[in-house]
């Protein structure tokens, strides 16, 4: 009886420290995560964050993604207006022409910004904005004397900003800044400006259904031309940069595969016997993956310059270290039985290869090529814009400029979609080839 | 498939249909191999050619970089220490960043992997819905969102680490809903029929079945995270990346930093990688051997 008893005593300590274990881990847990991020919290300087915050930045990014605007400018020198599209050079008017709601005249350039908002540029510098329900604001910049505003009676409202030498007017409908040397009306419009074709393509306004007709109508090789060399979107400039980037992802994944199999071989235990060559070709693989895709970048791209090979081959390097370990260890687990039978014909050591192994292991090493393939396509345009090649670059040449915010949104979307397409691709692919074992996933 | 009409059945045809059939197989491998290298080979040739450096003329090159630096390093060694101890700082702030993004990411994936299995979620019909935002999560290359956020809020840890948190979070969400596919769910029931609230029979019922196998992801995740940090850093999200960067601009004479910083990077991970990897067989070994005593009982 006594020892039973003893037994239950026992059992119920264990139970206990079991209980309390488990108590630990459910409540000590949710805590250190709780303090690390707190930690971090503070590490991080997360209150300075909204100090830093640029809601400028984040506002002309989030309305430049889907919005463009159209500057009218006068030079007070010379008195010359022009009109271009996002203020650049690529996207100016012609001398003389205007979109509609600019009217150039001899004199006076009336500009219709809707809603019955209209500024007009009068003669010898001067400016009037009618504001409804507010009033006509006029201005004369002069060298001398500055912009010499003169506003409706009244307290100054929000919406402008006027000191000597510069007044800004934001609207809804727009906005128009005076200084002393320029003159400028903005117009917003929602839309990417131009995209398909720009100003001085003939084909540039018209309407879907009338390009279509000149299309068929034997013009179809010269509405490509245009579209494909707008040089405000530069869309063959980013069917090359995808291009690049997803051939960076296949030359690297796919020689990291092929250099990668056979050194495989030598890291198994069961195919090299020699530890001294194992250890070896382990450390190797070790060092490959440890050094890291960053710093193999970097030295590639001192040898070889910076462009899509350099990626492919960092990815390639980086990669055959990641692949010579699963590789290995798969080929750890293949089974003897099949190696053995394939030897029983007396087939020689090439063949026990090729004939035991190789097609046990296939569908293993397949499936992790291809979930490379997908994840190095991410790899290869974060390394891309390190070592300047691919949509990466793109991607960060257009966020330094600070300006093109539409082209980054345009870079983004693709880049987005690129991946999941060979997302959809390698899964597409590895059910293709894969068609032993069907559990799923 | 094979025709079972009398005369195919004598031998002579069924090793000539065999003979058909191999002959076939063989030429569909031989076109895939002869149009696989033949894509290699023209891949190689166009990254060659777009390349600014070709790839013959850059071989023997290839070396020099790492003379270099291993050079300096070797003649500056008495700085070593001190170098290294300087850039420990942003090296934490580098691991630092791939720790809090793991944990966050693998938080928000655990939320979205439960909204988004059958049986589980607590909206089933917006499991497509939590589906897709996964799928574009995981899309996301961690650089995009970085870039943007380094403008909006300008450099530091914070860009990176929101950046590799909503990738992992994708990431994690669509290997999770693997595992918790394959969790009973019976608890789950049991839970319900006493009154139990859906974070409940979540927090109860389902994760103490599949914590280890997350927990295991997480590991392997916070390794690739460590690189993923180290990379933003080098266009400009902070951390050791940054130095690495600023390191390189001194240029010629000046590597001796930059080769601390490779010694730091390159041990960091090589640590992390091997205890991870430690840690996650424990866990799978710890689980056979339950899994056995259970069998044997």
């Amino acid at each position: 009886m006594s020892i039973t008893a003893n037994e239950t005593d026992f059992l119920k300590i264990q139970a206990d420290r079991h209980f309390a274990k488990k108590k630990l881990m459910s409540f000590g847990l949710p805590v250190l995560v709780v303090a690390y991020l707190t930690y971090i919290f503070f590490a991080f300087d997360i209150l300075g964050l909204a100090q830093r915050f640029e809601a400028d930045n984040a506002r002309a990014l989030v309305a430049d993604s889907y919005s463009y605007k159209t500057h009218v400018t006068r030079d007070n020198r010379s008195g010359d207006v022009s009109v271009a599209i996002e203020g650049e050079r690529k996207g100016t008017y012609p001398k003389g022409t205007s979109p509609e709601w600019v009217t150039l005249g001899d004199t006076d350039t009336v500009i219709d910004l809707g809603d019955g908002h209209v500024v007009t540029f009068g003669a010898d510098n001067f400016v009037s904005y009618d504001v409804p329900e507010y009033g006509v604001i006029t201005a004369q910049p002069s060298r001398a004397k500055g912009v010499q505003a003169v506003l409706p009676e009244g307290e100054m409202p929000e919406w402008i900003n006027a000191s000597k030498n510069r007044m800004t007017i934001t609207t809804e409908a727009g906005r128009l800044t005076i200084t002393r040397n320029r003159t400028e009306v903005f117009r917003y419009f929602t839309g990417w400006e131009l995209f398909f074709f720009t100003l001085d393509s003939p084909y540039h306004g018209l309407p879907v259904g009338e390009v279509m007709a000149r299309a068929l109508g034997g013009e179809a090789s010269a509405i490509w031309q245009d579209f494909w060399t707008n040089k405000m979107w530069r869309h063959q400039d980013v069917a090359w940069a995808i291009f690049e980037t997803i051939l960076m992802a296949f030359l690297g994944t796919m020689g990291a595969a092929m250099v990668a199999l056979p050194l495989a071989f030598l890291a198994a235990k069961n195919f090299t016997p020699l530890v001294v060559v194992r250890q070896i070709t382990r450390r190797f693989f070790d060092f490959f993956r440890g050094v890291d895709a960053l710093i193999w970048t970097i030295v590639l791209a001192r040898a070889f310059g910076p462009g899509p090979l350099t990626g492919a081959l960092a990815i390639l390097i980086t990669d055959t270290g990641s692949f010579g370990k699963m590789f290995s260890e798969a080929l750890e687990n293949v089974d003897q039985k099949q190696i053995e039978g394939v030897q029983s014909t007396g087939a020689k050591p090439i063949q026990r290869y090729r004939f035991g192994v190789i097609p046990q292991v296939t569908p293993v090493l397949m499936s992790q090529v291809l979930y490379f393939l997908e994840s190095n396509t991410r790899s290869a345009t974060i390394i891309g814009a390190i070592t300047g090649g691919g949509i990466g670059l793109m991607l960060t040449q257009a966020m330094i400029t600070q300006k093109d915010w539409e082209e980054v949104t345009y870079y983004i979307v693709l880049i987005i979609l690129m991946v999941m397409v060979m997302d959809w691709f390698s899964g597409w692919l590895r059910r293709k080839l894969i068609t032993g074992d069907e559990s799923g996933h | 498939m094979t025709d079972m009409t009398g005369m195919s059945r004598d031998a002579g045809g069924i090793r000539a249909d065999y003979m058909a059939q191999v002959r076939r197989k063989r030429m569909m491998d031989g076109i895939i191999l002869i149009v696989f290298v033949t894509l290699m080979v023209t891949g190689f040739m166009v990254a060659d050619d777009r390349n600014a450096g070709g790839f013959w003329e850059g071989l023997h090159r290839l070396f020099d970089f790492p003379k270099e630096v291993l050079g300096e390093a070797f003649e500056k060694v008495g700085e070593l220490p001190a170098h290294l101890w300087k850039f420990l700082p942003s090296l934490i702030e580098t691991i630092n960043i791939a720790a809090a993004s793991t944990l966050i990411g693998t938080m928000l994936g655990m939320v979205l992997s439960l909204l988004s299995t059958r049986g589980m979620a607590k909206w089933p019909r917006l499991i497509p819905l939590f589906r897709r935002i996964m799928d574009i999560m995981r899309a996301m290359p961690e650089i995009v969102i970085a870039l943007v956020l380094i403008f909006v809020m300008g450099g530091g840890p914070v860009p990176a680490m929101v950046a590799i948190a909503f990738h992992t979070a994708g990431a994690m969400g669509k290997l999770f809903s693997e595992v918790n596919e394959n969790a009973s769910l019976k608890p789950v029931e049991g839970l319900q029929s006493v009154g139990a609230s859906w974070t409940q029979r979540m927090w109860l019922g389902v994760i103490p079945q599949v914590a280890p196998n997350y927990f295991s992801y997480a590991l392997l995740r916070f390794e690739v995270n460590i690189r993923a940090s180290a990379i933003l850093g080098f266009v400009g999200a902070g951390g050791i990346g940054y130095e690495l960067r600023n390191a390189m601009s001194w240029g010629k004479g000046q590597y001796d930093e930059a080769a601390a910083i490779f010694i730091l990077l390159f041990a960091t991970i090589v640590v992390v990688d091997q205890l991870s990897s430690l840690v996650r067989e424990r866990l799978t070994h710890g689980k056979t051997e339950r899994k056995l005593e259970k069998a044997s009982a």
